[in-house]
């Protein structure tokens, strides 16, 4: 049991490493994830400031630009990876292996969060000073802590992308497409979604984002606590409980339908 | 004694555009330990498929199969423990990472402690003979070092038994040479690994396995070692015929009697048609000739043929593989 838990902590290191050597590799690599965000959110900046909006605007732009990149790192390399790995060769590698499937998620998400924050923290920093936000923290740690809990979720609901990816490719391709806008939009990341309709913002429910940028811009920009913001927390908690155990559910499930259907191994789907 | 791998009424069917396809019908195989055992067929046989039923990529419809002593169904990761699959033409690896970051970071999906990975790794890539290729990323190998690559990942974990899925495909000969020299020396020398290998390379067959098994359209045509499979068409005539035109037409001997079968290969560079035609008798022989020439076509060349692998193949389904995969039928 504990021989068995070890070998795959190695195995998420070893992918963790693969991913962050992976990624920084390329210097452009890099400059195009640090100045792509910070152009976007230059662009809702200005538009707040022509606008006359409240200071505390920029400092939404700031947060949800910042947060933003870590969607899409869930998104783009996080769900897609086992489809690319597919394609590439290397999941029939993975599915050969006496190993767990999610300690190889383990590791890509773990790997996607060290390299997202760090370019997530150049951005925040780099936003922060050039347009002069307005901070107000008085909790940090409530701070940091609702941004590990919003990281769990969103990553544990990309490793549930990531088992349709595998067997689905280009079908979830065009689901990830589809919602990559939605999300940007419905999870509030450049402006309060509480100036949503009340239906839209149901919907805004169910992604575990809109729950985390809210709790963090609540507590670093009006300067919230814990005592405010709990029943965000809570939801991210909820969120994570229900997330993991459906991934791992549902990347056995796709094993297991993948071996039937003979399309685990099937490129060019 | 336990087989290293053992199947029974195997049957894989595929979802096909009008009707179900039979790609495995009720194939039955047993490999002892320490065989290096060849499934020989052309594309689209069914090699691929029992690969992947044994290596737990793929369930089958029906039928049962066990590797080390496992239930490929109900223990796919003891299964695991104790094989390797290396795959022809894949990719090895990661393209960004050397030679040596590939080979360490999968020396991990297999428990092996840092320094015990270097060490293995080290030792393979001495084997394999292209240290110089270690800290060279892999995307810039040719196809030749990633193959040994390939092979280098297969072998970390010290497999019990070993599957090499076309392990050749697309090498040049003297880079395929070296290849089956070291897995034959892997197999029998150091360890008595067992090994399955699928291959349309009729020399490789005869070349590496103790046994080989002739697959064709999902089912086992004939299974013993290459001699055996060899002598038994020892009482036919193979014979060699050099015609002088691509577009000639054979269709003729389907109907004519004592031909056992016959393949061609034709050669765009010279316009010609090499016949290599497995007959009963002489007498078959002369008929086939006097027909040719009827046709007017010019015989260049003929020539007496020991029997190999390719004949047993031709003798079963009375074709050869280029026939087959060319979509010609004979």
């Amino acid at each position: 049991m504990l021989d068995e838990l070890v070998r795959n902590l190695r195995v998420a290191y070893a992918r963790l490493w693969v991913r962050i050597k992976g990624s920084n590799q390329e210097p452009e690599w890099i400059a195009a994830d640090l100045l792509i965000p910070i152009l976007t959110l230059s662009a809702y900046v200005y538009l707040y400031k022509m606008l006359n909006a409240p200071a505390e605007f920029s400092g939404f732009v700031i947060i949800g630009g910042t947060m933003i990149a870590f969607w899409v790192n869930v998104l783009w390399n996080m769900s897609s990876q086992f489809y690319w790995e597919k394609e590439t060769g290397t999941l029939e590698m993975y599915l050969v292996a006496p190993i767990s499937r999610m300690a190889i998620l383990l590791g890509m998400a773990l790997g996607g969060v060290v390299n997202t924050t760090l370019r997530a923290v150049v951005i925040l920093v780099a936003g922060t000073i050039i347009f002069q936000v307005p901070l107000a923290v008085h909790e940090p740690f409530t701070a940091l802590f609702t941004f590990i809990l919003t990281i769990i979720a969103l990553y544990a609901l990309g490793m549930l992308f990531a088992s349709l990816f595998m067997l689905y490719g280009r079908e979830a391709w065009h689901t990830a497409n589809l919602l990559q806008e939605p999300v940007y939009f419905l999870s509030g990341s450049y402006f309060p979604i509480r100036y949503l309709p009340d239906v839209v913002q149901l919907l805004a429910s169910f992604i575990p984002l809109t729950f985390g940028l809210d709790g963090i811009r609540r507590v670093m920009i009006d300067g919230q606590g814990i005592a405010d913001i709990w029943p965000n927390i809570v939801a991210l908690v909820i969120f994570t409980i229900v997330l993991l155990p459906l991934a791992r559910f549902a990347l056995n499930y796709m094993e297991n339908l993948g071996k039937k259907e003979g399309r685990l191994t099937l490129r060019w789907q | 004694m336990q087989h290293s791998i053992e199947t029974r009424d195997l049957i894989r069917t595929f979802k096909g555009q009008d009707k179900p396809v039979k790609a495995l019908d009720k194939v039955s195989i047993s490999i002892d330990e320490g065989e290096i055992f060849g499934l020989l067929g052309p594309n689209g046989a069914g090699k691929t498929t029992l690969i992947k039923i044994l290596t737990t990529l793929l369930l089958p419809t029906s039928g049962e199969a066990h590797v080390g002593g496992f239930d490929v169904i109900k223990e796919p990761n003891k299964v695991r423990r104790v094989i390797s699959l290396v795959s022809g033409g894949e990719t090895p690896g990661y393209g960004i990472l050397s030679t040596n970051e590939n080979l360490w970071f999968f020396s991990q999906l297999y428990g092996l402690s840092s320094s015990a990975a270097k060490t293995k790794i080290k030792q393979l890539l001495t084997d394999l003979n292209f240290e110089e290729y270690a800290k060279t990323r892999m995307a810039k190998l040719s196809t030749g070092y990633k193959q040994r690559l390939n092979l280098a990942r297969g072998l970390l974990n010290d497999p019990k038994i070993l599957f090499l899925d076309e392990p050749t495909l697309g090498l040049d000969v003297l880079t395929s040479k070296n290849l089956r020299n070291y897995i034959v020396d892997w197999a029998k020398k150091e360890r008595k690994g067992t090994v399955l290998l699928t291959t349309h390379y009729m020399a490789e067959a005869d070349e590496m396995c103790d046994r080989v098994a002739i697959i064709d359209h999902g089912k086992i045509l004939a299974c013993d070692n290459p001699l055996t499979l060899k002598e038994k068409l020892k009482k036919n005539v193979i014979m060699r015929i050099e015609v002088s035109s691509m577009q000639a037409d054979f269709s003729f001997m389907e109907k004519m009697e004592g031909i056992v079968g016959y393949s061609q290969t034709r050669s765009i560079q010279t316009d010609t048609t090499t016949l290599k035609v497995m007959v009963l008798d002489e007498k078959t022989f002369s008929m086939i000739t006097s027909k040719l020439e009827e046709q007017k076509l010019k015989i260049l060349s003929i020539n007496k043929a020991e029997p190999t692998l390719e004949d047993v193949y031709i003798s079963r389904v009375g074709r050869g593989f280029e026939d087959e995969e060319a979509g010609t039928s004979a």
